[in-house]
């Protein structure tokens, strides 16, 4: 009896979940001239972010310290970003894009990059 | 401003740290001396006093200086120019006795061409004959990483180099070039490999003062305040006898003892920053009540004897 009293929740959680999880990777993936990253507090916010093909990508620097956005494997690379300057890559390629800042190399973040459905 | 109104400050009592602020107003203070890695500290009264408190015959002393971040005009100091100004002056104010100043970098905020020559203007101030800097990672944020190294660079190589002062054989490194994601400071095989020849065939007796922006040491690993490939240098200073490594970048006096060498981080004369790991928003600039400022800000007088263990260190605050 009580598996099947269980059983309706368990459908119902799963739903939620799913339509959950649906609504996260929709918006995670936004918008194509929409996308900003904050810098606050020595981190990127969000930390790691996709976004469809042709995504401009803006980074706003809202630290009391200077930072700048350099991509690992050298795509691309801001000039230093002092207090509310701001730094903007338009991604043209499918792709995974590591970055960090080359000030304070412990702060770490990702772009994926997939192909417009 | 009254620096006098800071002692009355707070309900407390006489802390020690504003004991010793009002023996910086009444031109005293405490040097601390280190003898086989044994601290001592003696009150000083002047000059005259500190030459009987702990400097045998010979000892030759020399001034750090670091992260004035000219430039720099926010909250946490909006008159950078001015602090670094009193830090020349007190400099100078010892001058007699130093002819050699260090400076550890960050002397610019952002690399710009004015604050190199807001730089410069103010340099031309210092009363010592030899004065010695080494970028931190302020002063390479210009696209080409040129503007610190077209004033200030030297010899072959990358911009790290190396010199003999009365005996002392001062290396002046540079971690704050190759930097990779998720690390620290970093040396780079390149600077290795030249730091191993430079030390070779020194003997090791000859006192080393090793000068670095980022600390070699691990000062705070989470705020990548360390140099990853410290270690692998270790195994050529190793052998000496006597090794003192003064660094820049945390804007605070840390000090660490390990074997052989000592280490010290000094004062910014620009802005502190909080202790590691103090605080939930991470290193950066730290705002303090404007009458306090010039407290937390400083420069360091050391004090090398050749040929022996015996290296004194003396912090004094801008006021």
């Amino acid at each position: 009896m009580s598996v099947l009293r269980r059983s309706p929740f368990f459908a119902l959680a799963a739903l939620v979940l799913a339509l959950a999880a649906g609504f996260f990777v929709a918006a995670s993936v936004q918008a194509a001239d929409d996308h900003q990253v904050v810098i606050k507090s020595f981190a990127y916010g969000p930390k790691e972010i996709t976004v469809p093909v042709g995504t401009a990508v803006t980074w706003l620097n809202k630290d009391n310290e200077v930072h700048t956005v350099v991509s690992k494997n050298g795509k691309f690379r801001s000039s230093a970003l002092d207090t509310d300057d701001s730094f903007t890559f338009t991604f043209t390629e499918p792709g995974t894009y590591a970055f960090f800042c080359s000030l304070h190399p412990q702060m770490t973040g990702i772009v994926t990059v997939v192909a417009k459905e | 401003m009254d620096p006098k109104t800071q002692s009355t400050v707070g309900t407390d009592g006489l802390s020690r740290r504003r004991a010793l602020a009002c023996m910086g107003w009444a031109g005293t203070g405490l040097l601390w001396t280190l003898v086989g890695g044994v601290p001592t500290a003696t009150l000083l009264t002047g000059n005259a006093g500190r030459a009987q408190a702990a400097e045998p015959m010979g000892a030759f002393r020399f001034v750090q200086i670091s992260d004035t971040h000219l430039g720099f005009n926010k909250e946490a100091n909006p008159d950078t120019a001015g602090t670094t100004r009193s830090a020349i002056d007190l400099v100078n104010g010892v001058a007699a006795e130093t002819a050699l100043v260090v400076h550890t970098g960050d002397v610019t905020h952002l690399s710009k061409p004015a604050e190199f020559d807001s730089a410069a203007e103010m340099f031309k101030g210092l009363k010592v004959t030899d004065f010695h800097l080494i970028p931190g990672e302020h002063d390479v944020l210009d696209e080409k990483q040129t503007a610190f190294f077209d004033r200030y660079g030297r010899g072959a190589g990358k911009g790290w180099y190396s010199f003999d002062h009365a005996g002392v054989h001062f290396v002046a490194l540079i971690n704050v070039m190759e930097f990779k994601p998720g690390g620290s400071g970093r040396l780079g095989p390149e600077q290795l490999e030249w730091l191993e020849r430079d030390l070779k065939g020194r003997p090791a007796s000859q006192p080393l003062v090793i000068l670095s922006h980022i600390p070699l040491w691990t000062a705070y690993a989470d705020w990548g305040w360390q140099t990853e490939d410290w270690p692998q240098a270790m195994q050529y200073v190793k052998r000496f006898g006597s090794v003192t490594a003064l660094n820049g970048h945390i804007h605070q006096i840390l000090q660490k003892v390990e074997g052989n060498v000592r280490y010290y981080s000094a004062r910014s004369t620009a802005y502190p920053q909080p202790a590691p790991g103090e605080g939930t928003t991470g290193p950066g600039p730290l705002k303090v009540p404007a009458d306090r400022l010039r407290s937390v800000l400083g420069v360091r007088s050391v004090a090398v004897v050749p040929k022996s263990e015996m290296i004194s260190v003396e912090d004094t605050a801008l006021a």
